[in-house]
């Protein structure tokens, strides 16, 4: 599993209070109980983490963590790369 | 208009954080007043600025995930301030404590809830972090901040969807609170109430703020003694339930009280500094509403007087003065308490916290006395409750709680013993 995918489940599972093995790829927000406050809550950890800032059209599209994690791909691949923090 | 009694009870305190652990630790005497380390505080700042204060009352014990009676959803705490959770956990106990929800439609009851500073913690951390390196501001800010968070969360637990509303008018929230559910229950506007306050406001920059006001104690809170010097500062929440007589009777609910009366006033005067008139139109007014419920010669049947009592130089003076031009020749012979120098002052919790205390003090027909007190003030010329409780008097079946604020906004509830 590469980095920016176990920070993501990680992420997520502490957020729900679930264990790490709980949280996929494909797993959606639904299933995961995610809504709405959570969401926003996650995409801005996301961006503190990885300093990207997610495009509201994006966040709204978001609907499964591997979702979460390629569009972070796809931003910090678009950005000049940053040190991510701790 | 309905008679309105008091049938559940919930509390989180520096003395307790179940109603049975508050009664013992209010007739113990056992102060939750203890010293605090400024320097390891969230958000300290290096060097310790050395603040004139160094004692606060703070709630021991509260581990909503830990302890399955005090559980909270990790969202709920993710998205909640300390005051708010402390609302919730006191709701939830005087709920159960009561069987409110299993003998009414959820749809009318009322919450009425007093918290006045909101969820500072987030405030300032969210500040500190904006203003030293422009960080951005988490999004759950909003909603910690909001003084009628816990208020929201408590209708959202209960599925309450009557009349919900969060006083906020610094001290006095909580007793103001309580007297208007009293008022919607009392009325028929509402079948029965949720009521209250909460507040956990003891965060660095709400500790440094208090210093500079120079009124907080450099040692601990003993009101109406003639060496006070300040308030402490707490923090909590306390919750009862209100429902008519009638009701209450006829579902065999266990009545710990009765609320007859309901007082308010502005001192119109000043910001900071009260005003004896102020508070003692609140009491009279207190009075005259307990007589409008047929209550006869209320003033002769006041058997304690739960003061607000912050120990403050100007506080106690000026209500010793307000409780005699309220009861005359009577004021001497008056019981008067102080809750505060065992919880400090919880601001926006307060009132509700000292109502609860006023409550168990009729239940129990005996009058907590005062922690702290070296010596009365002799200038009062009151009978100030010390050294052990005292039975509550014979003839005696009435009791005020006063709550008078900064700001000059005075609130007094009065109680009747119930008795089968």
């Amino acid at each position: 599993m590469d980095d920016i995918q176990s920070r993501i489940i990680e992420l997520v599972a502490k957020s729900k209070n679930l264990p790490v093995s709980d949280v996929r790829m494909d797993s959606t927000f639904e299933e995961l109980q995610i809504d709405s406050l959570d969401k926003i809550n996650l995409s801005f950890e996301v961006e503190e983490i990885f300093s990207i800032e997610i495009p509201d059209d994006a966040l709204n599209s978001l609907k499964t963590v591997g979702d979460v994690v390629r569009g972070v791909e796809t931003l910090r691949a678009a950005a000049p790369p940053n040190a991510t923090k701790s | 208009m309905n008679r309105v009694v008091v049938t559940g009870l919930g509390c989180v305190t520096p003395i307790g954080n179940t109603v049975d652990a508050f009664r013992e630790s209010l007739y113990a005497g056992r102060t939750g007043i203890a010293p605090f380390d400024l320097s390891t505080m969230p958000g300290a700042l290096s060097p310790d600025p050395s603040i004139r204060f160094k004692t606060t009352a703070k709630v021991k014990g509260f581990e909503p995930t830990q302890n399955p009676e005090q559980h909270l959803s990790s969202g709920f705490i993710l998205t909640s301030e300390l005051g708010a959770q402390f609302g919730i956990i006191a709701a939830r106990q005087a709920v159960a404590h009561s069987g409110l929800l299993q003998h009414y439609d959820a749809t009318g009851i009322a919450i009425v809830t007093g918290c006045s500073c909101g969820g500072r913690a987030a405030d300032e951390d969210a500040n500190r972090n904006l203003y030293l390196r422009n960080a951005r501001i988490p999004p759950t800010v909003i909603i910690r901040t909001m003084a009628s968070s816990g208020t929201s969360n408590i209708a959202i637990e209960t599925g309450i969807t009557g009349p919900v509303l969060n006083i906020a008018t610094a001290c006095a929230s909580g007793t103001h609170a309580i007297g208007l559910a009293f008022q919607m229950v009392r009325s028929g506007m509402a079948p029965a109430a949720i009521t209250g306050g909460y507040e956990a406001a003891l965060t660095y920059g709400f500790l440094r703020a208090w210093d500079s006001m120079r009124v907080v104690s450099p040692t601990s809170c003993r009101p109406f003694s003639v060496d006070r010097d300040g308030m402490t500062l707490g923090e909590g929440a306390a919750m009862m339930i209100l429902e008519p007589l009638e009701a209450a009777l006829a579902r065999g609910a266990r009545i710990y009280a009765e609320i007859v009366g309901f007082g308010m006033s502005a001192d119109a005067h000043h910001i900071t500094q009260p005003r004896a008139e102020g508070a003692a139109l609140a009491m009279r007014r207190a009075l005259e509403d307990t007589a409008h419920a047929g209550i006869v010669e209320p003033a002769s049947r006041i058997g304690y007087i739960n003061a607000h009592g912050t120990g403050t130089p100007t506080n106690d003076a000026v209500e010793a003065a307000a409780i005699h031009q309220t009861f005359g020749d009577l004021a001497s012979n008056l019981p008067v308490g102080a809750t505060k120098s065992l919880t400090g002052h919880s601001i926006g919790a307060a009132g509700a916290i000292e109502a609860l205390a006023t409550v168990i003090a009729l239940d129990q027909a005996s009058l907590p006395h005062t922690a702290g007190v070296t010596e009365i003030d002799p200038t009062f010329h009151l009978d100030v409750l010390i050294g052990e409780p005292r039975p509550l008097a014979a003839d005696k079946d009435l009791a005020l709680s006063n709550s008078l604020a900064f700001g000059g906004l005075n609130a007094v509830l009065a109680f009747r013993r119930y008795a089968i």
